[in-house]
């Protein structure tokens, strides 16, 4: 069964499998192996963004297209929830109708920017994504009467998801069950189910298309597949799929705004991400968000370590400062494509 | 059979050819048009225009050097904006340390400083473009989708670097004495900086096709960009030609970078990767890898940001969105496609 539910696409190492399984168990208890606010934050920003990274790896990985405008969609979905939720007042139904309304936005967004540019080159879609994205970005912040501006918006969900409802009065292992809790469960449970939906999909007839256009792109068009139509299923389902991931930050994080969706820099990170975890592999996606994010939140800490250890020396202490941990970051991505080209996940199969 | 010559017979395209051929040119004009009668006061238009057009030439100077590397090496280096912030801190560096040169009010020593300081600029960018090549571009040739990547962690790392030797904080220097204020002519006051733009900007068009058309070097790469490997074939080092010209492309970089840095009066490390939207906007208008096109759409940019930034100034960078896509209906290739060989 859980071959079936895995498409049988299994890990197939005994490393990698068991670092999977870690990181499911991880997530899964969270809430009572970390209690605390930020951890359980931390937990609630991984399970999202490792369906934002897969769902980009869906185009970067296994159909072999570069895009920048992954936020655009993310953020479309975000403000789909966040708009519903402001003007129809906390209810399941405006987060159900925000959820389906971005979805169909970014869907709508992706096929017009496929229809533009995808007969071209893949540095053209890659430079005109880039601007879409960025002028996207600097529209929503204008626009501060109807998205906030670059003030964002903050909002109410249902009072069964926030701290203050207590579903039972005493705590169970230490830890207060509460709408938060609750709400980490929903994000937990709907960013597993489309992580699965998405290792479906590339696991799929559809997803083997894919891959053999990435691979070569005239022999599938040879073959009697018609290239530019699969390039722009994957690049709308991609587009869909990082709606829903931006509609469930939009739940977890009670405020929507251009600097924790939009930005050139979430995009810096999902590239680096699905770099570092492995391209071409859904598992790929699971490892780079989580090593991403806990080396945000923790190899800062290291190098605080490592710059008061080392003393005042002139540069080196700056290369070693916390606030430098991007730079390390970069020199992993750029060794990793050249050196392991398959990522972490890659190097744990041994391929 | 001496008796009957065949003479060739050079047919003249017809009329609409020539004018389908020369229509990018009418573009500028046409806009600068359409802009007059939108606004409607003369002096404002004329205020818009000179700052579109100064505009438009910086975006050219940095545009250029990708366009080129394009043309020449089919590579796209996403890590381009990198090398203008880079550019505009290492000129600042020098004005900051001529600040008695940019305080005085002789425009000899105002010119001197950032001459100095853009010698400088172009030095390190090129320099920097010399390690870049080698260490970032090189094993990747002729592979986009890793180039792609592996130029965007280039830009990463610069970035960091760039906060690790300036610091984290945003640089703020006024421009030098002789180049604050404006002129007035005809009732519209028009900032003498952008004059400065404007010059440099024409001056490095003129040079750049004087070059590329009339000296052997640019024979060379005008034949790389139909043909590199029958170029090497006919004993040329390419990889030479690539290095050079990559190391050209990211001084033009460093020039753009400093005189953009000079028209904002602040610097941060984001700056050139802020800048790098309308630039990519201005190469695919243009056509990638050509020069006149880059031209053209860089002034088209340039007016059309300034125009709409003052009619509706929500929508200053959509605009130039929008001119993308119409072009692109018009033209998928650009302006001026590129001609390859193969």
């Amino acid at each position: 069964m859980i071959v079936k539910l895995l498409s049988g696409d299994t890990p197939r190492s005994k490393m990698l499998s068991a670092v999977l399984l870690l990181i499911l168990f991880g997530l899964l208890f969270a809430p009572f192996l970390f209690p605390g606010t930020r951890p359980l934050d931390t937990a609630a920003r991984i399970c999202i963004f490792i369906v934002l990274v897969a769902s980009y790896d869906l185009l970067l990985g296994y159909t072999g297209v570069v895009s920048f405008a992954h936020t655009m969609f993310f953020g479309i979905g975000a403000y789909g929830t966040a708009l519903a939720l402001v003007n129809m007042g906390p209810s399941y139904s405006a987060i159900a109708l925000g959820t389906v309304c971005g979805a169909l936005v970014a869907g709508a967004f992706a096929f017009v920017i496929a229809l533009f540019s995808l007969r071209v080159k893949a540095i053209f879609f890659a430079m005109m994504t880039l601007a879409v994205a960025s002028a996207f970005l600097v529209l929503i912040s204008q626009l501060s009467g109807f998205t906030g501006g670059e003030d964002g918006l903050t909002y109410r969900i249902p009072r069964e998801m926030t701290p203050a409802f207590k579903l039972v009065n005493e705590k169970v292992l230490g830890v207060r069950i509460n709408g938060k809790l609750i709400t980490y469960y929903a994000v937990f449970f709907s960013s597993l189910c489309l992580f699965l939906i998405l290792l479906r999909m590339v696991n799929s007839p559809f997803g083997r298309v894919l891959q053999a256009i990435r691979e070569n792109a005239f022999r599938a068009e040879a073959i009697g597949y018609k290239v530019v139509r699969y390039r722009s299923v994957a690049t709308i389902l991609s587009a869909v799929m990082a709606a829903l991931a931006g509609s469930l930050m939009a739940i977890w994080l009670r405020y929507t705004g251009p600097a924790t969706t939009l930005s050139m820099d979430i995009m810096v990170d999902i590239l680096l991400m699905v770099v570092i975890g492995g391209m071409g592999s859904m598992y790929g996606a699971v490892i780079g968000a989580v090593l991403f994010l806990l080396t945000q939140s923790y190899l800062q800490n290291l190098l605080g370590f490592l710059q008061e250890s080392l003393g005042n020396l002139p540069i080196i202490s700056e290369v070693v400062s916390p606030e430098r941990w991007l730079l390390w970051l970069g020199i992993l991505f750029i060794c990793s494509i050249y050196w392991f080209p398959k990522g972490i996940t890659g190097r744990l199969r041994g391929t | 059979m001496s008796d009957s010559l065949i003479k060739p017979r050079i047919e003249r395209p017809p009329l609409s050819q020539v004018i389908e051929a020369k229509a990018p040119l009418f573009l500028v004009p046409v806009l600068m048009l359409i802009g007059l009668f939108a606004i409607g006061s003369g002096s404002t238009w004329l205020t818009l225009t000179a700052a579109g057009l100064a505009m438009g030439m910086m975006i050219f100077i940095m545009a250029s050097g990708l366009t080129v590397i394009f043309g020449l090496m089919d590579v796209i280096n996403f890590g381009h904006g990198a090398f203008i912030s880079l550019g505009a801190f290492a000129g600042f560096t020098i004005l900051g340390l001529l600040g008695g040169w940019i305080a005085s009010p002789s425009i000899a020593m105002n010119l001197g400083a950032v001459l100095l300081a853009v010698v400088f600029a172009m030095l390190v960018t090129g320099l920097a473009g010399y390690g870049f090549e080698r260490l970032i571009v090189k094993p990747v040739y002729g592979q986009h989708l890793k180039q792609i990547l592996v130029t965007m962690g280039g830009l990463v790392v610069t970035q960091q670097l760039i906060y690790v030797i300036w610091g984290p904080d945003e640089i703020v220097l006024a421009r030098p004495a002789a180049f604050q204020g404006s002129f007035v002519v005809l009732g519209a006051a028009i900032e003498k900086y952008r004059v400065l733009a404007i010059v440099i900007g024409l001056a490095l068009f003129v040079a750049m096709r004087l070059v590329l058309n009339r000296t052997r070097i640019g024979l060379l790469v005008r034949a790389g960009v139909q043909n590199g490997e029958m170029v090497e074939a006919l004993g040329y080092p390419i990889q030479k030609l690539f290095l050079a010209v990559f190391m050209a492309g990211c001084a033009l970089a460093g020039l753009g970078g400093v005189m953009w840095g000079l028209y904002q009066e602040t610097i941060t490390a984001h700056m050139g990767a802020e800048v790098m939207i309308s630039v990519f906007i201005v190469v695919i208008i243009g056509g990638l890898g050509s020069i006149e096109g880059c031209f053209i759409g860089a002034m088209l940019v340039g007016l059309l940001t300034n125009y709409t930034g003052f009619l509706i100034p929500k929508l200053a960078l959509v605009s130039t969105i929008l001119l993308m896509g119409a072009v692109l209906m018009w033209r998928p290739q650009g302006l001026y496609p590129v001609v390859k060989a193969h």
